[in-house]
Formats: C-alpha cells, sequence, structure tokens
C-alpha cells in the first residue's frame, strides 16, 4: 500500500506527509495496521541506520486485522513493543512523552485517528502540532466524535452512521478537531426525524 | 499601534540610572487611570520630540504585568545610533509629559509549553524582567540564562537572583564565563520552549544550534528589534496619496512618510512585525531590505518594502501609499 491520496477539503481537515529521518537524540515510533510499512520505508534509508539505537517503536495491528509486528521487529531498534490495541498502549506512550527530553523526534503512521491520537498525547506533552511527523497508511476509517453526546466511534466506515452512544444518525464532516482527535459527526436527520439517507461506505 | 488604539498621554515618573550604559524609566498616566494590563514580552513606541524631529522607538516592557499604576522601561545608551537613546538618556526627566502607544505583544510566552528556557543577551534582559513575575505569578516553570558584559553592565542580575534564586543563571564575559548551549539544550524536559533576546549573533546561534539538535521551529522563539539603519538620503514617490519628497539620511522611509503626512500604518517600527509592508509600484534602482519579515523570494522580487527600516538607492521608488 503506497501513500494516501486525499481530496482537497476544508483547512480543519489534517494533511500527512511522508515520514523521513529526523535530526535528534531519540526517535519515538508509534503506527498501527498498514503504518509499520511506512517505519519500514523510512529505516530502509541509509541516512536512518545510525537511528536505531535510539529509536523506539510502539506498534498495534490495525482494525482490520493487518499485523506487521514481525517486520518491525527485525527492524532491530532499541525498542520495540506491541501492543493489543492503542487504549493499551496509551500509558506507556505518556509515559515515553514525560520521561523524554527535547530532541526526541515523534513519527506516527497508519489510520488518521492513530496518528491524530499521537498528535494529542505529543501537544499534551507540550510539543508543537507541527513537530509531530504523520503519514497515512492503510484504511481510511474514521474517529468520530458525536457532537451531540460527545462519545466518540472509532473505525467508521459508513456515512450516515448511527452514533454507538447516543443512537442518532450522525453526518461524518471533514471538521476535525485536534484537541479531541476526531472529526465531527453531526445530526443527519435533526429537522425531519426518520428522514435519514442510505449509509455510504465513504471510508474504506 | 497606528491604527484605531488611542494612544497613551503619560508622565515621567521616575528616572532611574542603573548602570553607565542603562537608564530606567517609568510612565503614569496623565490623567491618574490605570494603565492596561499586558502579557510579558510586550512593547510600547515611545514617541519623542526631539527638538523638533518625531522619533518613536519601541520598547521592551519591563514592569510586573499586573502592575497598572505605571510602565517601565530600559533604554541602553547608543553613542552612534540616530539619536533616540541618547534623547532618552541626556534629556527625559521626571515630569516631562510624553506620549506611549498601547503595549503589542510580538514575543509572547507560549502557555502550552511545559517550561520556560529564557536566554537573554546585555538589554535582551528587559522582556524576560516581565515575562519571569508572570510565569511566577502562573505557577510555570522556568530558567534564565543572562549573558552581559562585565558585573558592573549587568543590569538587574543583583535584583533577579534576589527573587529567582538558582533560576537565574548568569555569565559575564569579562570573566569568559559562556552559556555551554549545547548541554543546556540537551537536559531539557519535553515540551520546553526557548526564548531568547539579545544581540543577533546570539539570536542565530541559539536558533541554529536548536534546530541542529532536533528542536521543532515553533518551540524556539525570539525577538530582535532593529534600529533604522542610516544610509544616503534618497528620493520617492507616493501614488495614492500624489507625494513626492526626499527621505533625509538618519531618517527612516516610515519617518518620511509620517513626515509628509501621511498615516501609514506601523506596529514595532524594528523590522521584526509585518504591519507596515507597502507595495512598491515602480523601483528603479535598488532596495536595501533590513527587515525580519519579508521572505528572500520577496526581498528578490523587489515588490513590497517595509518602511520602517529598508531603504533605497537608485533613480526611482514609486510606493503604492
Amino acid at each position: 500500500m503506497t501513500k494516501t491520496m486525499f481530496e482537497p477539503s476544508i483547512t480543519s481537515r489534517p494533511v500527512y506527509g511522508v515520514l523521513s529521518p529526523g535530526v535528534g537524540s531519540a526517535h519515538l515510533f508509534v503506527a498501527d495496521g498498514e503504518g509499520a510499512e511506512a517505519v519500514c520505508d523510512l529505516f530502509a534509508k541509509a541516512e536512518a541506520a545510525e537511528m536505531k539505537s535510539a529509536s523506539h517503536i510502539i506498534y498495534m495491528p490495525g482494525a482490520n486485522g493487518c499485523d506487521r509486528s514481525a517486520a518491525l521487529q527485525a527492524l532491530g531498534v532499541a525498542q520495540f513493543y506491541r501492543a493489543p490495541s492503542f487504549a493499551s498502549a496509551q500509558p506507556r506512550l505518556a509515559k515515553v512523552l514525560a520521561d523524554a527530553h527535547m530532541g526526541l523526534q515523534v513519527y506516527a503512521a497508519g489510520t488518521e485517528g492513530l496518528m491524530a491520537q499521537v498528535a494529542t498525547a505529543a501537544q499534551a506533552a507540550g510539543l508543537p502540532y507541527e513537530a509531530v511527523q504523520m503519514e497515512h497508511r492503510g484504511s481510511l476509517a474514521r474517529r468520530v466524535q458525536c457532537v451531540h453526546c460527545k462519545g466518540v466511534t472509532e473505525n467508521v466506515t459508513l456515512d450516515p452512521f448511527v452514533c454507538s452512544h447516543c443512537g442518532l444518525s450522525l453526518f461524518v464532516r471533514d471538521h476535525f478537531s485536534r484537541r479531541i482527535a476526531a472529526f465531527q459527526g453531526v445530526n443527519i436527520d435533526a429537522e425531519d426525524p426518520g428522514l435519514v439517507p442510505a449509509s455510504v461506505e465513504r471510508f474504506k | 499601534m497606528s491604527v484605531g488604539a488611542p494612544k497613551i498621554p503619560v508622565v515621567v515618573a521616575e528616572v532611574v540610572e542603573v548602570n553607565e550604559l542603562i537608564k530606567r524609566f517609568r510612565f503614569v498616566r496623565r490623567d491618574g487611570a490605570a494603565m492596561p494590563i499586558f502579557s510579558g514580552g510586550s512593547h510600547v513606541v515611545v514617541e519623542m520630540d526631539d527638538h523638533g524631529t518625531r522619533r518613536m522607538n519601541p520598547y521592551s516592557l519591563m514592569s510586573h504585568p499586573a502592575d497598572t499604576m505605571g510602565y517601565e522601561i530600559s533604554v541602553r545608551r547608543d553613542e552612534v545610533g540616530r539619536g533616540g537613546s541618547l534623547y532618552m538618556h541626556n534629556h527625559v526627566k521626571p515630569g516631562m509629559e510624553m506620549v506611549l502607544s498601547q503595549p503589542v505583544n510580538l514575543f509572547p510566552l507560549d502557555a502550552r509549553a511545559k517550561k520556560h528556557l529564557m536566554i537573554a543577551g546585555g538589554i535582551g534582559i528587559t522582556p524576560f524582567v516581565a515575562q519571569m513575575a508572570q510565569v511566577e505569578t502562573m505557577g510555570g516553570r522556568f530558567e534564565l540564562h543572562y549573558s552581559v558584559r562585565s558585573p558592573a553592565l549587568g543590569a538587574y542580575v543583583d535584583r533577579l537572583q534576589q527573587h529567582y534564586g538558582p533560576r537565574v543563571h548568569v555569565y559575564f564575559d569579562e570573566l569568559r564565563q559562556q552559556i555551554d548551549l549545547k548541554t543546556l539544550l540537551k537536559s531539557q524536559p519535553l515540551g520546553t520552549h526557548i526564548y531568547v533576546c539579545g544581540p543577533k549573533g546570539m539570536i542565530g546561534w541559539v536558533h541554529a544550534t536548536a534546530k541542529a539538535m532536533g528542536w521543532p521551529d515553533r518551540a524556539v522563539h525570539s525577538e530582535e528589534f532593529l534600529a533604522p539603519p542610516v544610509g544616503l538620503a534618497f528620493d520617492v514617490q507616493l501614488a495614492a496619496s500624489g507625494k513626492s519628497f526626499t527621505v533625509q539620511p538618519n531618517q527612516s522611509l516610515l519617518e518620511a512618510i509620517e513626515a509628509a503626512g501621511v498615516e501609514a500604518p506601523y506596529l514595532c517600527r524594528g523590522g521584526a512585525c509585518g504591519q507596515c509592508e507597502t507595495e512598491v509600484l515602480r523601483c528603479d534602482g535598488h532596495i536595501e531590505h533590513n527587515d525580519h519579515w519579508l521572505t528572500d523570494d520577496q526581498k528578490a522580487a523587489n515588490t513590497k518594502i517595509m518602511p520602517c527600516v529598508s531603504r533605497f538607492r537608485g533613480a526611482a521608488l514609486i510606493l503604492d501609499r
């Protein structure tokens, strides 16, 4: 899977680049699913060889089952940690960031929800949003917050979809919150209750 | 601030000789009302009537941001400058009436930082005096590294060390003491932001060292006010207002525009903020771009000029003003 192309949209919609070896004292990678391939591509570059002894990879398989743990483990970086999910990796990520010094480079690769949550954790640790390198790989499934009940639904592929918390039918906007690390879902039948268009698989 | 905001009529309440190069001035409002609260890092533009020549110089506020009874600035005497600092040193006395702009902050603390690492060179200490007071009030974490020529010229060293204790680190050039920047930057916790104010060389050194050590650009902040350089006289034509005049050697283009009775926008008057950016309609010659605002490409194109600090050499300069 190569780099994903996104349609032009509103300015709040995040855009992503291609991971490249950064200059710094330590390197923290967080990836899910196919995001592992972006990390492997970075380490395939000659200038990344000397980064390995100062690199830490936190990885979790994708919600679609994609698991590239073996390829990442084979890179031979200083620390490799496989977590079953982002939620389970969160305490570790927070601890790593809390103990880190300026000079740490942060990289996120994989789904948008994963990258957004890594950027949010980095910002909570005081890093500017722009300091986190991001590369999208794999599923386009979205992490969506219901603007009505505030509940977040992970891996949304359908639009509209039913909020997993309050049950409203939500239209998925490109409006993105960096603070909450989620796209915004807005009730689609507020004015004409029950008049909900058929769901389409927009985020495969 | 040039647009909209009323200026602040003040009276000089106090003039203190801090050392042989630096004087501190305290201003209070003529009507006795409160000054606006400012944020650490703000500056005001002080208007001077220097025997018929109007001077407007920006100075960082160094009083406590919550002190609404008055504003304080420190001015370093510059013997070879255009004369603003000499006017402040030689002619401004307690009781004199002057005019200040509203405070403007081009060098604010980033409230998202976990720690503020402040690096000052010489008179660059002034914004940090206000910032440290502000951070302390908010319970934030900071460290000051202050480099100055000699103990005799170390303005506020004693006062700051006494008040802030080990958070203040002082380096005297004369004693061959130097900030060990690499070691300092290596040991900073994640979320630290750097603020640097001082000579051009110091600012460049801090930016370059931090970048080479993997600090994000947005975590490194600096402020350098340029005094408008003196130069050769040149002619300028203003297309919109239909005026033509000569800019004198020790006058800035912005000052000449103002002297011609044309109101032009400005904030910092030191090449930093971008407010006075002006379209160049015709340029038969060479613009001496002295600002920090325009990009290298914009400077090469000669279609914009920052009249607060930039000058011109050549046959004709026409501005859209």
